[in-house]
Order: structure tokens, then sequence, then C-alpha cells
């Protein structure tokens, strides 16, 4: 270590040849590796959706089995598609943060404890071979213990059916409320009902689902030993698909009117 | 020191962890799946050994009242680097270790190198010392790491080694050590047991507490 020369000159020319260099090489690195990261995210993304779907083939790219899905952004009040609006440039998780494209959403309708809901959301449409609506995959989204879990639900043409549901973002604890990755878990909902008699049914119980009661259709097993999270899902998942989430539009869809 | 010894005491001699009891808070953290704790590992070691490697060749032009705060600029750019590198090219693991690579600033391993070897030492072997005490962290966190894995989860780098009763196997997994304090019990054994084959460790106690006679203090 240096003995001499500890003058007020040396200590600022040595700080700020540093940040100097330390800021060139880290903005360099930032730089370079955007693309790649960009592009990991819209692959992950992509991905998860496919997987919500219950679509995605391993053996094939992302990329190519995205071809048949189609983004739409949504207007949730009216349930209606919006097509000012450029999917490829709408970012949801920004709307839900910006007062001018959300509202608040007052405590006691917030189960699912979002604070604020943008007002439109952008949802994907697989189509069949005669290009009619096959499955929709809704964006979902809430807080279980420790984190906003997010994720996609994905429903029959009849908007009525689930066909898959997935978490792509989340920090439960691992082997507990982590089990929503749970592959086994995940398997249960793909069958199961939303609606009953035009109300928002589906439920994930604190325990199993009693084999042959008449609720059966409706209710999913909770993950043992993660009941916040379990709670967290239920909220969420019933929140999305309710009055205040997606239920206009799939209402809509239902009667053949978007 | 020989160039061998600087880069093999740390992992059992003298290792970060089971000796000085240092970098506990990530041991705790990432040490639920063993794929995860590879890369951390791995990213503590090259942190350490590069920043140990800067700053011992600047270390003739560090002021020394500034020195700790060059250090941590060091370290800091290096991490920011090394989060960055892992979200472009290990997407799905850097999601998983999300804010555990940046916090690798805050490990008091890399900054206890810096301070105590490379500002001492020349480039070269302030760089083996750094991969030697990330070799230590990587010995104590791996073990670690397997056996909450193994007897958490009923796993091993993802791959079944013990059927779960939950999918229809037998073992019941242990719920417990997937939680943080299970890492502080397990970290407790390993020392017992190293202090335990290397006598030498043992610190002396640092006072003594007088014997206890209620006999005594009656009279």
């Amino acid at each position: 270590m240096s003995a001499n020369g500890e003058g007020l000159g040396r200590v600022l020319t040595v700080a700020l040849g540093l940040c100097l260099v330390c800021s060139v090489f880290v903005s360099a690195a930032a730089v370079v590796l955007k693309p790649a990261q960009e592009a990991n995210k819209t692959r992950d993304l992509k991905r998860n959706i496919l997987l919500a779907a219950g679509l995605l083939d391993p053996s094939l790219s992302v990329e190519e089995q995205f071809e048949q899905v189609e983004a739409r952004v949504v207007d949730l009040d009216a349930g209606a598609f919006v097509d000012e609006i450029d999917p490829a440039a709408f970012d949801q998780r920004k709307a839900a943060k910006d007062p001018q494209l959300s509202r608040a959403i007052p405590g006691e309708d917030d189960p699912a404890k979002l604070v604020r809901r943008e007002h439109q959301a952008l949802v994907y449409l697989v189509r069949g071979e005669a290009g009619d609506l096959d499955k929709i995959i809704l964006p979902i989204r809430g807080y279980g213990l420790w984190s906003t879990l997010y994720g996609f639900m994905a429903l029959e043409a009849d908007g009525n059916t689930i066909a898959g549901l997935g978490f792509y973002e989340h920090l439960e604890t691992p082997g507990l409320g982590g089990e929503v990755d749970n592959p086994k878990w995940k398997a249960i909902w793909p069958g199961k009902q939303v609606y009953r008699a035009d109300q928002v049914a589906i439920q994930v119980l604190k325990g199993s689902v009693s084999a042959g009661s008449d609720q059966e259709q409706w209710q999913v097993d909770g993950l043992s030993g993660a009941t916040l999270t379990t709670k967290g899902v239920n909220n969420l998942v019933r929140y999305w698909l309710g009055d205040q989430g997606f239920k206009p539009l799939l209402d809509n869809l239902r009667q053949g009117e978007v | 020191m020989s160039m061998r010894d600087t880069l093999a005491d740390p992992i059992f001699k003298n290792n970060p962890i089971a000796l000085q009891i240092l970098g506990i808070c990530s041991a705790l953290a990432v040490t639920t799946s063993l794929r995860v704790t590879v890369v951390m590992c791995v990213a503590l070691t090259l942190v350490t050994a590069f920043s140990s490697f800067f700053i011992s060749s600047i270390r003739q032009f560090i002021p020394s009242s500034i020195r700790i705060i060059v250090q941590m600029t060091i370290i800091a750019s290096l991490v920011i680097v090394v989060d960055q590198v892992l979200k472009a090219v290990a997407y799905d693991i850097s999601k998983q270790l999300s804010v555990f690579v940046g916090l690798i600033i805050t490990n008091c391993i890399v900054m206890g190198r810096a301070e105590a070897y490379a500002m001492k030492n020349p480039p070269v072997p302030s760089f083996i010392d750094g991969i030697g005490n990330g070799l230590g962290y990587s010995f104590v966190l791996l073990a670690v790491a397997s056996v909450r894995e193994l007897f958490g989860t009923g796993k091993l780098f993802g791959i079944e080694i013990l059927p779960l009763v939950t999918e229809g196997g037998w073992y019941q997994a242990n719920g417990l050590l997937l939680l943080p304090p299970s890492a502080f019990f397990l970290i407790g054994l390993l020392i017992w047991a190293i202090r335990s084959f290397n006598t030498e460790q043992v610190e002396a106690p640092e006072f003594n507490i007088a014997h206890h006679n209620p006999a005594e203090e009656r009279a």
C-alpha cells in the first residue's frame, strides 16, 4: 500500500480513473449482451404460453410453434378486442403500473392483491385448422406467500373448460409453494370447469377434492404444506376469470359477439 | 507459501465458511437445489479470483484512504457483468438465482480476500488465492446442497433418486430441509466434523465461565 502520495489529487485521480474504466466495462457488457437477453426473455414467455396451453413440443423450436398463436389486445371492461393497439408493442406489466392505463382496485375487491388493474390485457388465441378458435390463453397474476405469481391460463373454445395453467415467474418456497410448477399438480387442471350458472365456481381447495362429489368438476386439489400459496392461486384464478377480469370477454366470445 | 498451498489451503485447512465463518448468507439461500448451487459457486469463484487479480494489479496505486470503496467498485463491476452474462446464456438459472448473484457483491469472502490477500500480494498468487477460496466456498455449498436437495425433494440435479410419497413412492420429503434454517444446522454439523478431525482449528475460548457453586454463593 502506498505510504506516500496520499494527497487529495491522487485520491481523486484514482477514483475517477477507476470509475471510468469500470463503467465502460459494465456498459459494454450490458450493450453487447442485450440482444441475447431480450431473445431469451421472449422465448421464455412464448414457451410458457405454449406450455400453459399444453401445445409445447420440446423437439421443435419455440418460435416455429408459436406461429400458430395470435396475440390480441383486449379491453377488459368491454370484453372486446382492441385493434388500435399493436400487440407486439403492448406491455401489460407496464400498463398495470401506469395511472393512465390502469385503475386502482379498492381493497375489498382485490383478493389477488394486485393494487392496480390495467384497462387492457394481452391474450393469445390459438386457431384450429379451419380458422375457428381452438384455445384462448389469458395472462393471470396475483400474490402468493412471498411474491406475485405470473402465469397463463388456457381455456378451450367454449370459454369454460380449462385447457391448462402454468406460472412462469414467482418466488414461492421451492418444494412447498414452488410446487405450483409441479407437472403432476398442473395436470389436474385441464378439463376442470370455470363457471357454474354463470358464476365463477372454480376453486382451489385446502386439501384434496373428495372423489365423487358433485363439485368435483369445479375443484382443484391444494398444494400440501403451502396453504398461503394455494389461497393465492385460488384468489388470482377466481379474480381473473371473474367480472373484473376476463369474464366479459369470455361471455362475448361464447355468444359469438367478438 | 507455494502456489499449491495457496490453492488447496482454503478448501479444508482454512475454509472461508467452515473456519472463517464468512459468506453464510448465500450458503443458506441458494442451496436448495444443486443445479443453482453449481452456478452460484462458479460465479463466486470467478468473481473472487478476478477481483483479487485486478485489485492486486493496481494495489500500489490505491490510496489507503479509499481502498475499500475501490475494492467494492471493482467487485461490483465484475458481479454486474457475471449477472448480465448469466441472463444472456443461462436464462433459466439466472431466474432462479434472482437477487443472489447481485448479492455476491456483499459476500464477505470476496471482500475479505481482497483486503487480506490481494492488497499485499502480486496478481497471480492473488488470482490463485481467489480460486482456492471460491473452491472452499463451493465445497461447503455443494455438500449442503446435496443433502438439502436429496432429503428435501428426493432428487439430485432434478433427477429423482428417492421416489416421493406424493408421487407414488415411499419417501416422505423433509420440508424443513428446504427452509433456510436447515442450512444453518448442516453447516454447523460440518464445522463440528471438520474441527473434530482438524483439532488445531478449535478456537480457544475467549474467556472462562466461572465455576458455578451455589453453596459458596449462599455463604
